[in-house]
């Protein structure tokens, strides 16, 4: 298998994995999916570094640094104000005597 | 240095990391752990990426420093940002993030040289282009929500022709590229996108913001996704294919929540005439309250839903409406708060506001399955919601919000609306509701009135 089929494949199947994951996700944890998904794609970290690292000229490594800083923005921010939010998230302190029919969560 | 097979190894398992982040959040009670797990995986992934085979460390220092100057900035703004205001940091990571993506592909372009692969130079436009407008138009989105310019749609004539005429000139742009491999087609095909970004958000107005912000989310997905390939690293492949799955996901549900298609959401704004109040001009009676009418009202009841929408994040009312629903819960009423899926300016942005404000989120009960419930339920409070709660999206064919589910909260006994004024919603359409004989009205600033009902209500 070539290369490029590889990561096609890859790619193929994570789509499948994010669909099977995601639609798992409860509705009252949509705001922090979303933000805990920005963070995870604060990996192109990972990619801006590597560019940065082959720079060979000024403007390259310019660009690739301002990439650097965006991402690192992404992800560190993206992480910690994930955890702020999910830090919210707490079920009820006390067993009440009657328990809402509706209450619950959500699938 | 490490080994490439070592070094690939890792990069599986930070995958599986990011996998497990979203996994987790399945759960609230799960989910903590999971963002821990995420963010654990991506101090891995950045740690060893400087171990790489393939790196040199030349510019190690400009990178360092860099990363020290991201964190220095990112930290602070998560930390003090307040949980009104998460739609727009949201939009602005999910930019910066876009603008990373795209800039990483520019310098690769720089790179790639005349022996490029075909299917590397496709890959390598593809993520510039979907990059800038990432960030473009996530920056506008941002701009928006944090009220720096207009939140209403910013129509212009001809606007959808200027619009298609850009992403057309952006494609062949592109082809230019493909062909000529040159940094001037490069620069301007950069500067078609970001314009793209900016028309294709401008006209879409604040209710519609929670579909835009997804399908942003899912772009910048898939640019890092793109990225992944041309750089050949694995792991950015799943990571940004995880988040296109979750912002696909999203916008589906968004869209749906609204009961638009896609397409009809984004392009709707291009044709739709600005609504004023179209039912007539003459004032109609409509029966308002005092905070001690309200307060007997909920006194009373069994059963109270409380319907909160982006009214209440506009005045900070969160805290002040789980002060009252923990005040009825101790006068033995069952209180739950009924969540419409496109409430707020993001996807779930109440539960947010409310989990902040210490709601149980067993109490936050989504549409389908509070809906049932109202004909039970004695009294509806509607806080800073319209639009989610209006008839006419059932009754009214034609009306922009025609086919939209909604709360129906006429089944219930009471209605109260806490409203500042007889304004109609974003959508710009009269509220049959308001004028209805079991509605009370209730004018003000949410939390003034709200305060001013507790106070009534711990008086009775």
């Amino acid at each position: 298998m070539s290369n490029g089929l590889a990561l096609l494949s890859i790619f193929v199947l994570s789509v499948f994995i994010g669909f099977e994951v995601v639609s798992k996700v409860s509705t009252t944890l949509h705001t922090p999916l979303m933000s805990g998904a920005n963070a995870i794609h604060g990996i192109i970290l990972v990619g801006a570094i590597t560019v940065t690292d082959h720079a060979d000229t000024n403007l390259e490594l310019g660009l690739g640094i301002a990439a650097v800083v965006l991402a690192t923005i992404n992800m560190v921010g993206g992480f910690v104000v994930t955890d702020r939010m999910l830090e919210m998230f707490k079920g009820k302190p006390r067993v009440k005597k009657d328990v809402e029919a509706v209450g619950g969560e959500a699938k | 240095m490490i080994s490439k097979n070592l070094y690939d190894l890792i990069g599986l398992a930070v995958a599986v990391c990011f996998i497990l982040a979203l996994k987790g959040l399945s759960s609230p009670k799960s989910a903590r752990r999971g963002n821990l797990i995420g963010a654990f995986g991506a101090l891995v992934a950045t740690g060893f990426v400087f171990r790489s085979p393939e790196m040199t460390l030349h510019h190690k220092w400009w990178i360092m420093g860099a990363i020290v100057f991201g964190v220095v900035v990112g930290v602070p703004a998560a930390r003090r940002i307040q949980m009104t205001q998460m739609p727009q940091l949201v939009a602005l990571f999910n930019g910066v993030g876009g603008g990373a993506a795209a800039l990483v592909a520019i310098v690769e372009y720089l790179k790639l040289g005349s022996s490029a692969s075909t299917p590397d130079v496709v890959a390598t436009v593809f993520t510039v282009i979907v990059g800038c407008v990432s960030f473009s138009g996530s920056i506008v989105t941002f701009l928006k929500l944090q009220e720096i310019m207009t939140t209403r749609p910013v129509v212009f004539p001809g606007g959808r022709f200027v619009i298609a005429a850009t992403l057309l000139g952006t494609l062949g742009c592109a082809e230019w590229v493909i062909h000529s491999m040159g940094n001037v087609s490069l620069t301007v095909m950069a500067v078609l996108a970001l314009l793209f970004g900016v028309l294709f958000v401008l006209p879409v107005g604040g209710a519609d913001v929670p579909i835009v912000i997804s399908l942003l989310n899912a772009f910048t997905g898939l640019t890092v996704a793109a990225s992944g390939y041309v750089l050949q690293a694995t792991l950015l492949i799943v990571a940004g294919t995880l988040v296109g799955a979750s912002g696909t996901i999203l916008t589906r549900l968004m869209a749906a929540a609204m009961g638009r298609s896609l397409f009809g959401t984004l392009f709707g704004a291009f044709t739709a005439k600005p609504q004023a109040a179209a039912v007539g001009g003459e004032v109609r009676p409509v029966k308002s309250g005092s905070p001690d009418d309200v307060a007997i009202l909920l006194n009373y009841a069994q059963r109270v839903v409380i319907v909160p929408g982006f009214g209440l994040a506009v005045a900070q009312a969160q805290h002040t409406v789980r002060e009252l629903a923990d005040l009825l819960t101790s006068k033995g009423v069952d209180v739950a708060y009924g969540i419409h899926p496109v409430a707020g300016r993001m996807p779930g942005h109440m539960n947010v506001l409310l989990a902040e404000a210490n709601v149980p989120y067993e109490q936050l009960v989504e549409m389908d399955e509070v809906n049932p419930t109202f004909p039970q339920t004695d009294v509806v409070l509607v806080v800073g919601a319209n639009d989610v709660v209006n008839p006419a999206a059932k009754t009214t064919p034609g009306c922009p919000i025609y086919g939209m589910p909604i709360l129906d909260v006429a089944e219930a006994g009471n209605v109260i609306f806490l409203k500042r004024s007889m304004r109609p919603g974003f959508a710009g359409i009269e509220n049959e509701l308001l004028y209805d004989p079991k509605t009370t009205l209730l004018f003000g600033d949410a939390k003034d009135s709200l305060t001013k009902v507790v106070s009534a209500l711990k008086a009775l």
